[in-house]
């Protein structure tokens, strides 16, 4: 069993409200070490056994096509054992 | 651990168990081995622990809520009364309509967005299982002191939450109310209203009759939401540090419901169900128990057929899971087929998880043991019944008879200050940065919404009949008389229904009160319950359900009685509605009903610290001659709008700028108590001068106190030689939301 | 006239649309999301909700529907569709129109009546309007800010493929306040605000929202 992770982001350019919002609440809270925040989502895709380079290109396709709109984000797809 | 069953629990009368854990009193416990003839199993002692909160038993309230029952006034309007999952009125054309309010109010305080999106989502399926479309939602809310950290922990959440649940099923919003009082810090009142239609003949109830019939499971997988969310949560007050058991807040998914609700109306559509239960409060162990007690009582189930999220879930957990978006069908065999089709287009998962038997005994097996088999009447309906001890608040006489401590503004810079600070404190400011966050158009049948005196929905668009709601409280004079705060919060419901110009037809609540465990709470809610059967029996208006809403305290101190009540009307035709304000200057206003120093329990007397005196006393007659007269005078006046908290200043305040056209008033008398107090039964009306004689003689007919009070038009709003600008009334009016929460 | 009104798991102003084709004048036709079948109609209309749920992405996941494919492949050949919010969001994600809808600015849902500016009338969408007609429909959205880079911004404006524009504040942080766009053909056209909405003064603010019905049959009979 493996776990691939594909975490998307948006792209630099486009406004990320939400994670304006969290840079501005922290400091609210008495953190003060952000000098931004950006929010993304975060993909765990379980498979069996180790996966082929055939496979990481196929969910690179499955993250280009869904589960990220290319138009606005950016993803990177890691395997974590 | 090693399963518990029946066989087990027969042969080991003496096993201790965590009865007191489950929130289960030792007598409690006692009786349901008294039932059972021995020790329940351990799944039977959790069924009995949730099903006898008094959540879901109503053990402190049944003896006083029999009044509504006992008190009911004859209507021929009532199709299904208390005792299902909502009530149904006929409003007509062949229409039945239902709603209900519920509360989610200790789970809104836990997790503020969930706790407001769940309540949402059991209120619309307790609606839904009645067999109709849900058509609108309302919040009526109640939250601390505007300005408190911890009103702006709860508060974004909660609007967030009811927004983001009510939106994404198509639900307009089309009322509710904001009130923030010291009282409510720490139990903030999240209580939620739907109401829906359908065809008479569509009417569903919860009943699993015909045996051989399956028991079908359908909606979202169970997992592990909410475990005795109902027997711990919404039964025991916070610890002064919060609540002390902590179980897991259920989390809502509203398109799952939203899914659900659409693949019910296709079911219903085709009549393939026999009776149908949602699964809110305790789950699985209300449904099965409630279908089967609405039956003949026999009831076969095999719960590991239950579709799980977490496969680690035992039988207990599985029994006490409150999993949101879940329904429970009785199907002949004959038509379960079809059913599992129409579920299987929109995707719903759905199992048969049981059948209906010639027996009397609710039998749940998990893989082939029996872990539970009782009497379903006993879990569901026998609870126990308490005669909790009752006595009038000491203080009660003395808080009556104070003389009233508030500073009245005595010339017109004072007035002017006095409105400005009035219309600007939170309970009286513009609501537009909650309402804004409500869906309010979609199905394109609402007529009219916030902050319009109630919410109208057109029921059908040929013949143009609709339904309006309201829903009101006033905790403040509850507080100081629980009998006529009671009467006074139906009255004022009811009078806003009909100044939009529909007849009220029927009433549900929600009460909100402390622990029944304290006999002054216990004596405010007998006492509200009092008044309220005698109000709707005088009004003609039957009570068609409701909830109950315990616990309501933190530590010793109980919140201020809050009974909200709801009144539905009728409207013939919605395209004569009356709206609340005048869009043309040259029209006369006119103040229907006297004016008291009724200062007692208002929001001025709020905002100053006093919480004594009098409450008014309620004079239904008259509120119910100045409904007749709103209906009567429906076609001559061109808008009207009630007059309740904040008296004439909210009134004509609320009135000139929803337009932004001014109005130039005269009042006779002491000008500050004219326009603070708070004396019910009380409309402004604004006429064309040519209706002002016939609106006059039916004021005279129906015996309703009638003054000219002015006349629309112009860019201020001036009373006597006070001139407010409307600019100015604006800024303060709309500032304060945005600043405290934006 | 057929008008196709497409129901995904979670839509909820299709019957608002399908009132709005009956008062223009033209036939609804319901269209469920898994039917690849078109029935024939002459023009498509993907409503405003919440379809899937807005799960990963508003409309990212109806977009790979059965109708879809269909929708698409007519769109090419010059099927009118117009996208309502959700619809919107379905067709940016299809890649019929360029863009994306994200979070709104100001991270609140926003519902209220919301004035904005027809600057295209040559869309089959906006035909019945008088060019930089301005008009008021209900916004309702959390997720309602146009977004794109700066090369197709300034295509869009350069072609005068903007329908539509926000009047006074920006409601959602829309780049240069755009409310409706078209594709180069004229005959797809996204719209966040909800002219479905706007068709009787009894129920909504205006009856402005009519025309972008009535517009499809005038182009319809116009063919």
């Amino acid at each position: 069993m493996a776990k691939i992770v594909v975490d998307v982001m948006l792209k630099p350019e486009i406004l990320d409200p939400q994670g304006q919002a969290v840079g501005a609440a922290l400091p609210r809270l008495g953190f003060t070490f952000a000098q931004s925040v950006r929010q993304g989502k975060r993909f765990e895709i379980e498979v069996e056994g180790d996966p082929t380079p055939a496979q990481l290109a196929e969910i690179s396709k499955a993250a280009e096509t869904l589960l990220a709109n290319p138009v606005i984000e950016t993803f990177v797809v890691r395997v974590e054992k | 651990m090693a399963l518990d069953t029946v066989a087990i629990a027969s042969t080991t009368p003496d096993q201790v168990q965590p009865f007191a854990e489950l929130g289960l009193k030792g007598d409690e416990y006692q009786r349901i081995r008294e039932i059972l003839g021995r020790r329940p199993s351990s799944s039977e002692l959790a069924m009995y622990s949730v099903m006898w909160s008094e959540h879901c038993s109503y053990k402190s309230s049944k003896v006083h809520l029999r009044q509504f029952g006992e008190k009911a006034p004859k209507s021929d309007v009532l199709l299904v009364g208390i005792g299902e999952n909502a009530g149904v009125v006929d409003v007509g054309q062949g229409y039945a309509v239902t709603f209900k309010i519920e509360s989610h109010n200790h789970p809104s305080f836990i997790e503020p967005y969930q706790g407001a999106a769940t309540g949402i989502g059991g209120i619309v399926r307790d609606i839904l299982t009645m067999g109709a479309r849900p058509i609108a939602v309302m919040d009526p809310l109640r939250f601390g002191p505007a300005d408190a950290p911890d009103t702006r922990r709860v508060l974004p959440g909660v609007i967030a939450g009811i927004g983001g649940y009510g939106n994404c099923l198509g639900l307009p919003n089309i009322g509710g109310e904001i009130i923030f009082d010291q009282t409510y810090a720490g139990n903030p009142l999240v209580n939620a209203l739907c109401v829906g239609v359908m065809r008479h003949e569509q009417i569903k109830l919860a009943k699993a009759s015909g045996p051989g019939n399956l028991v079908v499971l359908f909606g979202a997988k169970t997992g592990g939401d909410g475990i005795g969310g109902v027997s711990v949560l919404a039964s025991e007050t916070f610890g002064a540090s919060g609540p002390a058991k902590r179980p897991s807040v259920q989390v809502g998914d509203p398109f799952t419901e939203k899914v659900l609700i659409e693949c019910s109306l296709e079911i219903f559509a085709e009549d393939l169900v026999v009776g149908i239960q949602d699964l809110g409060g305790a789950g699985l162990s209300c449904a099965t128990s409630e279908l089967a007690s609405g039956g003949s009582g026999g009831m076969e189930v095999e719960l590991d057929k239950v579709p799980l999220r977490d496969p680690s879930l035992t039988p207990e957990e599985i029994l006490m899971s409150e999993s949101q978006e879940r329904m429970c069908a009785i199907v002949e065999p004959s038509k379960i087929a079809r059913f599992l089709e129409i579920c299987e287009k929109w995707d719903v998962t759905v199992t048969v998880i049981g059948k209906v038997t010639d027996g009397d005994r609710l039998i749940i097996t998990w893989h082939g043991e029996v872990i539970v088999d009782v009497p379903p009447r006993t879990v569901a309906h026998e609870g126990p019944v308490y005669n909790r001890p009752m006595a009038k608040p000491g203080y009660l006489d003395q808080l009556n008879a104070k003389v009233l401590d508030i500073p009245m503004p005595k010339n017109n810079a004072e007035i002017k200050v006095a409105i400005l600070k009035l219309m600007s404190s939170a309970n009286m400011a513009d609501k537009s940065w909650v309402t804004a966050q409500y869906d309010k158009y979609v199905q394109g049948n609402t007529i009219q919404s916030q902050p319009q005196d109630s919410g109208m929905v057109r029921i059908d668009e040929n013949t143009h009949l609709g339904v309006a709601i309201s829903t009101d409280a006033n905790a403040s004079w509850s507080y100081l008389n629980p009998y006529e705060g009671a009467k006074l919060a139906l009255a004022e419901a009811a009078r806003n229904i009909a100044t939009a110009g529909a007849k009220p037809l029927a009433v549900t609540n929600c009460l909100n009160f402390g622990s029944p465990e304290d006999p002054a709470v216990m004596w405010q809610f007998a006492e509200t319950v009092r008044g309220l059967a005698d109000g709707c029996l005088e009004m003609g208006l039957p009570v068609t359900g409701g909830n109950v809403s315990f616990y309501n305290q933190t530590g010793d101190v109980a919140i201020l009685p809050t009974p909200i009540i709801g009144v539905l009307g009728v409207i013939q035709d919605v395209r004569t509605r009356m709206p609340m304000s005048f869009d043309v200057a040259g029209l006369e206003l006119y103040l229907l009903g006297e004016t008291r120093a009724d200062l007692a329990g208002s929001q001025w007397a709020y905002l100053h610290n006093e919480r004594g005196g009098q409450a008014p006393l309620a004079n239904l007659k008259n509120e119910m001659s100045l409904i007749d007269l709103l209906l009567e005078s429906q076609s001559l006046c061109s808008a009207r709008h009630d007059v309740s908290q904040g008296g004439l200043t909210a009134t004509l305040t609320e009135m000139v700028l929803e337009n932004n056209i001014g109005a130039t008033i005269t009042l006779e008398g002491d000008l500050a108590t004219a326009l603070l107090s708070e004396t019910p039964g009380r409309v402004v009306v604004a006429v064309h001068k040519e209706n002002a004689p016939a609106l006059l003689a039916l004021a005279t007919k129906d015996k309703i106190t009638v003054t000219k009070i002015g006349e629309t038009g112009g860019e201020s709003l001036t009373i006597n030689d006070v001139v407010m600008d409307l600019t100015e009334l604006r800024a303060a009016f709309m500032e304060t939301f945005p600043k405290l929460f934006g | 006239m057929r008008v196709g009104v497409v129901t995904f798991p979670g839509s909820l102003d299709d019957q608002d649309a399908a009132r709005a084709v009956r008062f223009a004048g033209a036939t609804p036709v319901s269209l469920w999301h898994r039917d690849s079948d078109l029935h024939g109609v002459d023009a498509v209309i993907l409503p405003g909700g919440f379809s899937y749920g807005d799960y990963l992405r508003c409309g990212a996941i109806s977009r790979f529907a059965p109708v879809m494919t269909s929708i698409i492949e007519q769109a090419k050949s010059g099927l009118p569709v117009l996208g309502i919010c959700n619809g919107f969001q379905i067709l940016c994600e299809s890649h019929l129109l360029p863009g994306a809808l994200t979070r709104n600015q100001g991270l609140h849902f926003l519902c209220g009546p919301q004035k904005i500016r027809i600057e295209n009338t040559t869309s089959a969408w906006t035909s019945n309007f008088v060019k930089n007609q301005e008009i008021v429909i209900p916004l309702k959205n959390g997720e309602g800010s146009f977004q794109c880079d700066d090369s197709t911004l300034a295509q869009l404006e350069s072609e005068g493929r903007v329908i539509a524009r926000y009047l006074g504040e920006n409601p959602n942080g829309s780049r240069n306040l755009i409310a409706g766009i078209t594709n180069a053909r004229g005959n797809v056209v996204g719209i966040m605000p909800h002219p479905e909405h706007a068709i009787d003064s009894l129920t909504g603010p205006t009856t402005d929202g009519l025309a972008f019905f009535t517009s499809v049959l005038t182009t319809l009979v116009g063919k």
